[in-house]
């Protein structure tokens, strides 16, 4: 490989790129209308000089290469020549370079641990939430460990055992105990990992309701690229909807026959009261979206044609965990984490969590997805008594008041 | 490539000198010839690895400067990056193709195709594979995916962007997303003409195998990489046609208005009339071939680097058995982990424990594999050939992003990690880097083997540390997003208030990604060049002991000339003590070994241990070996 040869070889190259950004101007099929709307903005000239600068800057970085490269290599004959040992041992300086790998790789490990590691979100506000930390700190332990000891050994002896003309290796084709060993631990370790974590998962999801502190229902329904929300009103259920029955006007689809439906709520954003149960009900109108809410450990997909139930106890409100972060413009959000479309990156939500006073006289203020319009849609009388005005949201609460409530709607 | 070949066939006369039965046609194109296919897979796949790493710097340059026009961009791809910066459609569509090129057809096609075709004859003692035609078929079937897939770059409505798991209903219904229009259907054949591919691959892999070993190879003396290859073409074969299913249950939702996927949709007010299907329905269908997927990319690189290990290592593979189980392991396992994809999804939490407790069993046989790999690594004599720089890279990355997995793989840290960087972070580490490392490790050390030629050895070191270093300054912080409840495939992070700390990162990484990107051209030159201008290879470049350095350094059709040789013993007499040279081909029998003989060696054959006590009683040189 003659250093002329590279050289020219490489301007050949960096000759044929050039010569293909500068000929085709339009690689894709497209309207030549789009093309030419666009062509006037900018003056390419500049763009070109500055694309030509960093081809130029990457050629000079090859040549170079090519030049130690060669140097190298004539470093090497010169010593081949006067009959001395070869001139570079490159086993050694793998072998080194395996050291220092290690050492500057531990030490980047430790920096982004302490670094971005202290940048991550605040500790979990919510019941579940903690021991799903619990579980994560735990298996982080482990695994750090594991990562630093066998890389430790990886590049240990890649450095120790580099090639030596003067050694044979070990010949050690196997060790039954040892491989047991090595068998049996992690398969134990992964058990405790298993057993915790599948408590965990179970505690998560099969909740067994407490009478007396039946959780809050709330209804998240997704589309491209908002979340609508949809509290129960009075009588603390969420009334059916029926997709078939979405117009411009009833968006969810509520089915307002449903006597249940009628008092339920919209909210512009999700305002739940610390140490309660909500029990969020998702669903979703177009594609598949996932109802993300990372502060409090929570994810569920929202699918199309199914509901899927979320339930969680927020324990930090707003306001402690902004004194907590030392933030006072922090704010918990829910948003999509499931690919959705092109708005996708920016489909949120602002969650409150706040006390329960302030959640009732939030509750109080909001208004009911039935209205006049609607009324006239379903037949139903179009001045009723007002539904949720007068009425008690604290009924909300217990499940015995619900019936109460009900009736009256009647 | 087609023009010329007819121009060729044309001129029939005058390329025939040289070759006497072969025309240039079925010689470079339509070859029947393993190795020539081997070449062909390998060529194409990095051709579609350069695309796709192109892509990703593309995606990269969006996210690490959100706000920033870059004319050139309009260049290139016109009204997809009007004013110069990428649309969102459009960036969606780019980490759709990424992925789908990666996963498919760099890692499974440009990796599985190019070692299984090329080793497996050569490995086993095979004139070539069981139906050299399939073969070329197999080949000619990826090559069209590879168009079909690429043309639908070149539609109006742009490449399929859903993502690379193509999730009903957005991945359907075009009202969605513009990619979902004639760009999926595209995406959507390219995939069964791959799927296609891959059967006729890997039943010819499977076949070979098992029918044309030579003489005295069982299958105890095969190479790992052998069965490497041979359970990963099982696993293919099980798991693909399920993915045809699904694929084609998508067309007939999407073409003939079937509800296999689809149910209770409504795009803004317009009421769709599907009832009854269900998105997770393909979410069971993909993954069940996903799952499996992972492995299929990721065992033959642990083949490649379980054999180039122990090659430079100058050391027997430690606890081969062990390995050759492990593998066994890993792939009846990968048929029972799929739903751990689905954690989230809503799928009945009765199944997610029951996924969780599969997947983190699969943990095992891949913690026996590293540890074996380390201990194979402990007092050997190791040789830092750019082949063993990527093997040892391997480890690291298996290690790292196997570890990783272990928070995925667990249900309840799922719920906060699912569709996190965390999990890009997590994949890229072990089935990106680990993989890619894999093959290049095995372009790097059967080069020789394939064009008769020698690599750059300083050049391959050189991509080695830049790449090396490069992957993990690119995945390495990508965790922290994920811990920090960053989502993937989103287009900015400008929405969010808190992502904004996460910019400069970005920043980072890009730079990193293509610091990457650039020390490919190191060896995109060295494996182009070298094929030309390379110093010839000689017989056994590396003192390997596998069957394929006995062929000679010309390839011939049939690969021996005469007769098949013999087989004796297993791939891994490196070093063995009472043996003069640090190695002993499979192919030398224990008459000639008689010095470095174990008792094992003869897997209780009497008669041959009695000759053996003879000849040690006779020679008595022999008592300090173990």
């Amino acid at each position: 490989m003659s250093l002329r040869k590279f050289i020219t070889n490489k301007t050949t190259a960096a000759l044929a790129v050039l010569l293909t950004v500068f000929a085709n101007t339009s690689v894709f099929a497209q309207d030549a209308a789009a093309g030419a709307a666009a062509a006037p903005k900018v003056d390419m000239g500049e763009v070109y000089k500055s694309v030509i600068f960093y081809i130029l800057v990457f050629l000079a970085i090859c040549l170079f290469i090519a030049i130690v490269g060669k140097s190298i290599r004539v470093y090497e004959l010169s010593r081949e020549a006067q009959g001395k040992p070869v001139g570079i041992n490159w086993n050694r300086v793998h072998a080194s370079l395996f050291a220092l790998f290690l050492v500057l790789g531990l030490y980047g490990v430790y920096w982004e641990y302490t670094v971005h590691g202290a940048m991550l979100l605040p500790d979990a506000a919510s019941i579940h939430g903690k021991r799903i930390d619990d579980m994560f700190n735990l298996t982080l332990i482990i695994t750090t460990i594991v990562f630093v000891v066998t890389h430790i050994l990886l590049f240990g002896f890649s450095y120790v055992y580099k090639y030596s003309a003067k050694r044979k290796a070990y010949y050690y084709p196997h060790n039954n105990l040892i491989e047991k060993i090595w068998t049996i631990v992690p398969a134990l370790v992964l058990t405790v990992l298993v057993l915790m974590g599948f408590l965990t998962w179970r505690s998560i999801f099969y909740k067994v309701d407490d009478p007396k502190n039946m959780p809050i229902q709330i209804e998240m329904t997704s589309e491209q690229f908002k979340w609508t929300i949809r509290y129960p009103g009075t009588d603390g259920v969420v009334g059916h909807k029926n997709y078939k029955l979405i117009t411009a006007s009833n968006t969810l689809g509520i089915d307002f026959k449903d006597l249940k439906s009628r008092d339920d709520q919209m909210a512009d954003e999700m305002v739940i009261p610390v140490g309660k149960p909500i029990k969020l009900i998702l669903t979703s109108k177009d594609v598949i979206h996932s109802f993300y809410m990372p502060h409090f450990r929570v994810q569920l997909n929202t699918v199309p044609g199914m509901q899927t139930i979320f339930e969680f106890t927020p324990t930090i409100t707003t306001a402690e965990m902004q004194q907590k972060t030392n933030d006072p413009n922090f704010k918990y959000l829910f948003y999509c984490a499931k690919i959705c479309g092109s708005g996708h990156y920016n489909m949120q939500k602002v969650v409150r969590v706040v006390s329960m006073e302030e959640y009732k006289t939030w509750l109080a203020e909001q208004k009911t997805y039935l209205n006049d319009d609607l009324r006239k849609q379903f037949n139903l009388p179009v001045a009723p008594a007002p539904v949720n005005s007068g009425t008690d949201s604290a009924a909300t609460d217990s499940a015995a008041v619900k019936t109460n409530q009900m009736a009256l709607n009647k | 490539m087609s023009t010329i070949a007819l121009h060729d066939e044309h001129n029939h006369d005058h390329a025939d000198h040289g070759h006497h039965k072969e025309t240039l046609i079925s010689k470079y194109i339509f070859s029947m010839d393993h190795k020539m296919i081997a070449k062909q897979f390998l060529i194409t796949g990095i051709i579609m690895a350069v695309i796709a790493m192109g892509l990703s710097i593309l995606f990269r340059i969006q996210l690490a400067w959100p706000d920033k026009n870059f004319p050139f961009l309009e260049t290139f791809l016109g009204k997809w990056a009007e004013g110069g910066r990428i649309k969102s459609d459009f960036y969606l569509a780019l980490v759709t193709i990424h992925g789908t090129i990666m996963v498919f057809f760099v890692l499974t096609a440009g990796l599985s195709g190019t070692f299984s075709n090329l080793l497996i004859p050569l490995q086993i003692g095979a004139r070539d594979m069981a139906s050299p035609f399939l073969n070329m078929l197999s080949y000619w079937f990826f090559f069209t995916a590879c168009v079909v897939m690429m043309g639908s770059f070149f539609i109006q409505t742009g490449p399929a962007s859903g993502g690379w798991t193509v999730y009903p209903p957005l991945s359907i219904i075009e009202t969605a997303i513009p990619g979902s229009g004639l760009g999926m259907t595209m995406w959507l054949i390219s995939m069964i003409l791959f799927v296609a591919s891959s059967l006729m691959g890997g039943i010819n892999y499977v076949s070979t195998i098992l029918n044309m070993r030579t003489k005295g190879m069982d299958l105890w003396k095969m190479p790992l990489t052998i069965w490497a290859f041979f359970l990963t073409a099982i696993l293919g074969i099980l798991s693909f046609p399920v993915l045809v299913a699904g694929v084609v249950l998508m067309i007939f939702d999407r073409s003939f208005g079937t509800s296999f996927y689809l149910s209770d949709i409504v795009m803004g007010t317009n009421i769709l009339p599907n009832e009854g299907g269900s998105p997770i329905l393909w979410q069971h269908l993909f993954w069940f071939l996903g799952h499996p997927e992972v492995y299929i990319v990721i065992m033959p690189a642990l083949g490649i680097s379980s054999e180039v290990i122990s090659v430079n290592s100058r050391k027997p593979i430690f606890g081969y058995h062990a390995m050759v189980y492990s593998l066994i392991g890993i792939t009846v396992l990968s048929f029972i982990v799929w739903g751990h994809h689905m954690f989230v999804t809503g799928m009945n939490p009765l199944l997610g424990g029951v996924f969780m407790i599969t997947t983190l069993i699969i943990a095992v046989p891949s913690a026996v594999k590293t540890f074996n790999y380390l201990a194979t690594l402990w007092r050997g004599n190791i040789r830092f050939t750019p082949a063993m720089l990527f093997a040892i890279g391997l480890v690291s990355f298996f290690i790292s992003g196997g570890l990783t997995g272990i928070f995925l793989g667990n249900a309840s840290l799922d719920i906060n990690l699912h569709d996190t960087y965390f999990v890009v972070a997590h994949f890229h580490l072990v089935m990106g880097s680990a993989a890619i490392f894999g093959m290049l490790a095995g372009v790097y050390h059967w080069y020789p083997k394939m064009f008769g030629r020698m690599m750059n050895a300083k050049l391959g070191y050189l991509h080695f540390w830049l790449t090396f270093i490069a992957a993990y300054l690119v995945f390495f912080p990508l965790h922290f997003l994920g811990l920090d409840g960053v989502p993937r495939r989103y287009y900015a992070f400008t929405e969010f208030e808190f992502m904004k700390k996460w910019l400069t990162v970005n920043v980072f990484v890009t730079w990193a990604a293509i610091m990457a990107a650039l020390a490919q051209v190191a060896f995109l030159f060295n494996f182009f060049y070298s094929i030309y201008k390379g110093k010839k290879a000689p017989q056994n470049p590396w003192e390997s002991n596998t069957l394929e350095w006995t062929a000679p350094v010309e390839h011939l059709h049939g690969n021996w000339p005469g007769e098949i040789p013999t087989v004796y013993r297993w791939p891994y007499d490196y070093s063995k003590p009472g043996h003069d040279a640090d190695f002993i081909p499979q192919t030398v029998p224990f008459s000639q070994t008689m010095s470095s003989n174990l008792p094992h060696d003869f897997e209780g054959n009497e008669e041959a241990e009695k000759i053996q006590q003879d000849w040690e009683i006779a020679n008595p040189v022999t008592e300090n070996k173990g």
